[in-house]
């Protein structure tokens, strides 16, 4: 509890902007423990540090915290913070995404990043629907679920963000779950000290708006359907496929090395100005 | 080209001038127009109007825009393409075989031609052209180019004796 | 031909554009290609990296104006170049840029639309774009340049009102400006004004990033300086912090507005030609003022009193300047290649002592002097 107090003083804008948006029980609070945590452990100053985020609930997320913060348009969070961090490599830039942010409005600037292999972090919180506009369905939407716009049910299928990412060229990526806040803790601390694209999805829950459409009962309850349904990436290499199949893999997905962008634009710098032959 | 008859005219011969181009979707192959307007004073409206030259390089530019040259005008045509002339005086000299058979190179077609431009009209003179003509061309490509170039001049010479051009000393447009 | 430090060079707009905007300090660049603004681009993707600077392909023209917006928080002069359907696109983050008070420097090469248009053929028919185009109120600073001189200077002015006034600046440049070549001579020795944005000088807990100003223009700490504050898209208070308080929304979107409307006289730049004993008077801007200054000499050797307005500066419109025409002139003409959009704005501040005529192209090619002096004879 003393910690906890600690981290709050050092790194809330406790006294400016709370009491926060969120619902109580939902999954966003406890993405933004593990992320203050992780920061802290990775010991980064928060003048260092520029949190972007997008539109939504988790949109609103770097307004509490006291870091530089960047509050931008739906779905652009990742090219804003691409300007950032070309701008200023020294900064460490983390972009903070809702599900509709990441992989629906801005799916095309995700996918590019993450080819790009720009060193910046991104935090996806996967609610599976849109909280903020009242709950209509999203890209991770599953199929057969019901939201304000599926009222009789949705007959898209779902993205995989961590598949996505994977196969996009991000060098690190891992998923999460609120439920598994300590896991979660190491998995952002690991992506934070990753050079490169790095991604962790998180899966949470929106009680308020899919939970209740689904009737899939109260915060707790959903965060018990994230105990049952994870499954970590050492075990599910022991389980069939047919074990896995109502499953997700929680852990690290990939870490793997390839070359950075900023690195290799310092190169162009190079050739460019002669000093350099290419 | 047009661009490098606008430098040669305007950085080389300190004159004013105004280069403009159309084209069409095309990369390659398709219908290009190059403008300049030379004048001794600042340029206001930058488009040729009535020219005092026209160099066609293929058949459709010669019909399309024969009809803005002035009377007294000059035409110069890439008689490779160019096979019907609507003008007797038309200097007709073919630029892209001559790149072809000698340079084997028919992108020097364009050089050739500036070369014939310089001796056939007024509008540039022979220093400027190849300062300007080195200076845009590939590193690399200097000797072939101005090689190209001095064809050209000789070309003109060669078509010169044969037709007695006309001696204009108000020089405004210029069109290629 | 060559001095030292000084050159003389033939140049076209888009590239007299670049050598402005890297004269003015711009070290990033984010874009999508597009013509007929590309050469913007290849150009300086060319010439960043030869100063340190940055140079990025992005995504799209959303991306770019966004990753623009970022790098010039981070405290490097940013600009992008686009046209018609890029700029489209940017409109979502011009908005934010203006919100957010972030300097920085858009090109739009104007082509035919709408839609994809005409890609290679020219038109002045983002003008209205340019003002209206992102929604919700706002300011706004468009700036036109009519010869390869002005693209340089008006380049420079425009990363300068940026800075100075932490606004969006846009350059609207059209086809034939952004393609024709003209003779200019450069020099590093010329005196040129620079400006470069107020930096706080009050300690990071006495900052307040959205304070009102004497000037409405707030000073702007750089990400990564120490003065951690908080950039939102969302309306803020003077702390930066979203607000659905009225009293505090109200000064904050008067103040957006005060900041370029106090700062009229700085911002408003335009070229009386021979307008003092004119009849009538043509008022024009980008290609078309070339070709109304030749309608207006060869007006005037004919015995017709013609005067031309330029206008370099298109928003904030210059009410002040066309009004004084309005009060001298019997007849105003505003030829443009659009179907009638500064012509809009002409009539709007008339009081009805001139007469207003339009002459509107919009076949993709230039007006012609003759056109314009046809239009003359019809209406005098």
């Amino acid at each position: 509890m003393v910690e906890v107090t600690k981290l709050i003083h050092k790194y809330l804008r406790h006294d400016k902007k709370f009491p926060h948006v969120w619902c109580p029980g939902c999954g966003i609070g406890i993405m933004l423990g593990a992320l203050v945590r992780a920061i802290d452990r990775v010991g980064y100053s928060k003048d260092e540090i520029v949190m972007v985020s997008g539109i939504g609930c988790t949109g609103r997320l770097p307004v509490y915290v006291d870091f530089n913060t960047l509050h931008t348009t739906h779905g652009r969070a990742l090219a804003f913070g691409t300007g950032v961090k070309l701008a200023n490599p020294n900064l460490k830039v983390i972009v903070v995404m809702g599900d509709g942010d990441a992989v629906a409005i801005g799916g095309n600037h995700f996918i590019h990043a993450a080819r790009r292999n720009i060193d910046i972090t991104a935090i996806i919180l996967n609610n599976s629907v849109y909280g903020m506009t009242g709950g209509q369905f999203s890209p991770t939407t599953p199929y057969g679920m019901k939201t304000t716009t599926t009222v009789y049910s949705n007959v898209e299928q779902a993205f995989k963000i961590s598949e996505l990412a994977v196969t996009a060229g991000a060098v690190f990526v891992a998923r999460g779950t609120v439920y598994h806040a300590k896991l979660l803790d190491g998995l952002m601390e690991k992506a934070f000290l990753k050079v490169g694209f790095s991604v962790v999805e998180v899966i949470s829950h929106c009680h308020t708006q899919f939970g209740r459409l689904n009737r899939m009962g109260s915060a707790v309850e959903m965060m018990q359907w994230q105990r049952e349904h994870a499954v970590t990436v050492e075990k599910a290499r022991q389980m069939k496929e047919k074990e896995l199949q109502d499953k997700f893999k929680i852990g690290v997905l990939v870490d793997r090395e390839l070359p950075v962008y900023q690195d290799e634009y310092e190169k162009v710098r190079k050739w460019s100005q002669g000093v350099v032959k290419k | 080209m047009g661009i490098i008859l606008a430098e040669a005219i305007g950085i080389y011969d300190g004159k004013y001038v105004a280069q403009t181009q159309s084209y069409g979707p095309e990369a390659r192959g398709g219908l290009s127009k190059a403008e300049v307007v030379v004048s001794n004073e600042e340029i206001d409206y930058p488009k040729a109007m009535k020219l005092d030259l026209l160099l066609a390089m293929n058949q459709k530019s010669c019909d399309d825009y024969y009809m803005d040259l002035k009377p007294d005008g000059v035409l110069i045509v890439d008689s490779t393409f160019v096979t019907q002339v609507p003008n007797l005086k038309a200097f007709q000299i073919p630029f892209t075989r001559i790149a072809r058979e000698k340079f084997k190179k028919e992108m020097v077609a364009n050089i050739i031609a500036l070369g014939a431009i310089t001796k056939l009209t007024p509008v540039v003179t022979s220093r400027a052209i190849e300062s300007a003509v080195l200076a845009r061309v590939p590193k690399g490509t200097e000797k072939l180019n101005h090689d190209a170039l001095k064809t050209g001049m000789a070309a003109a010479k060669k078509v010169m004796k044969n037709i007695v051009p006309q001696t204009n000393s108000e020089w405004a447009d210029e069109d290629t | 031909m060559k001095k030292k430090g000084r050159q003389e060079k033939l140049l076209q707009g888009n590239e007299a554009i670049v050598e402005g905007a890297l004269r003015a300090g711009c070290r990033f660049f984010a874009g999508y290609p597009i013509t007929p603004a590309t050469e913007i681009a290849e150009l300086l993707s060319v010439r960043l990296p030869q100063v340190d600077g940055t140079f990025i392909q992005m995504e799209d023209e959303i991306a770019s104006l966004a990753a623009v917006i970022g790098a010039s928080l981070a405290g490097v002069k940013s600009m992008t170049a686009t046209s018609g359907p890029g700029f489209s696109l940017m409109q979502e983050n011009l908005g934010f840029a203006v919100i957010a008070e972030v300097p920085c420097v858009i090109v739009d090469a104007m082509r035919g639309g709408p839609s994809t248009g005409l890609p290679t053929l020219p038109s002045q028919s983002d003008i209205m774009q340019a003002r209206w185009g992102t929604h919700g109120d706002h300011p706004i600073i468009a700036l036109c340049p009519s010869t390869i001189r002005e693209c340089y200077d008006l380049t420079i002015k425009a990363f300068n009102f940026s800075e100075k006034y932490r606004n969006p600046v846009i350059i609207l440049v059209d086809e034939v400006v952004a393609h024709m070549r003209e003779k200019i001579v450069l020099s590093d020795e010329e005196d040129i004004e620079i400006f470069n944005r107020v930096k706080p000088t009050v300690p990071p807990e006495w900052y307040i990033p959205y304070e009102d100003t004497p000037q409405g223009v707030p000073a702007m700490a750089n990400f990564g300086e120490g003065y951690r504050y908080h950039v939102t898209g969302l309306t803020h208070d003077i702390r930066g912090f979203p607000t659905s308080r009225p009293d505090e929304i109200d000064p904050f979107i008067r103040r957006l507005f005060r900041k370029i409307s106090q700062n009229f006289s700085d911002i408003q730049i335009g070229e009386f030609f021979q307008t003092e004993n004119a009849d009538i008077t043509i008022i024009a801007y980008g290609c078309i003022a070339r070709s109304a200054k030749r309608a207006v000499i060869d007006a005037r050797e004919r015995g017709v009193k013609v005067g031309l307005l330029t206008l370099n500066t298109i928003w904030p419109f210059m009410r002040a300047q066309v009004e004084k025409v309005l009060q001298t002139s019997r007849v105003i003409i505003v030829p443009e290649m659009n179907m009638g959009q500064i012509s809009r704005e002409v009539k709007r501040v008339n009081k009805g002592a001139a007469k207003v005529f339009t002459l509107n192209k919009v076949d993709g090619t230039i007006i012609t002097p003759q056109e314009i002096l046809a239009r003359i004879k019809e209406v005098s």
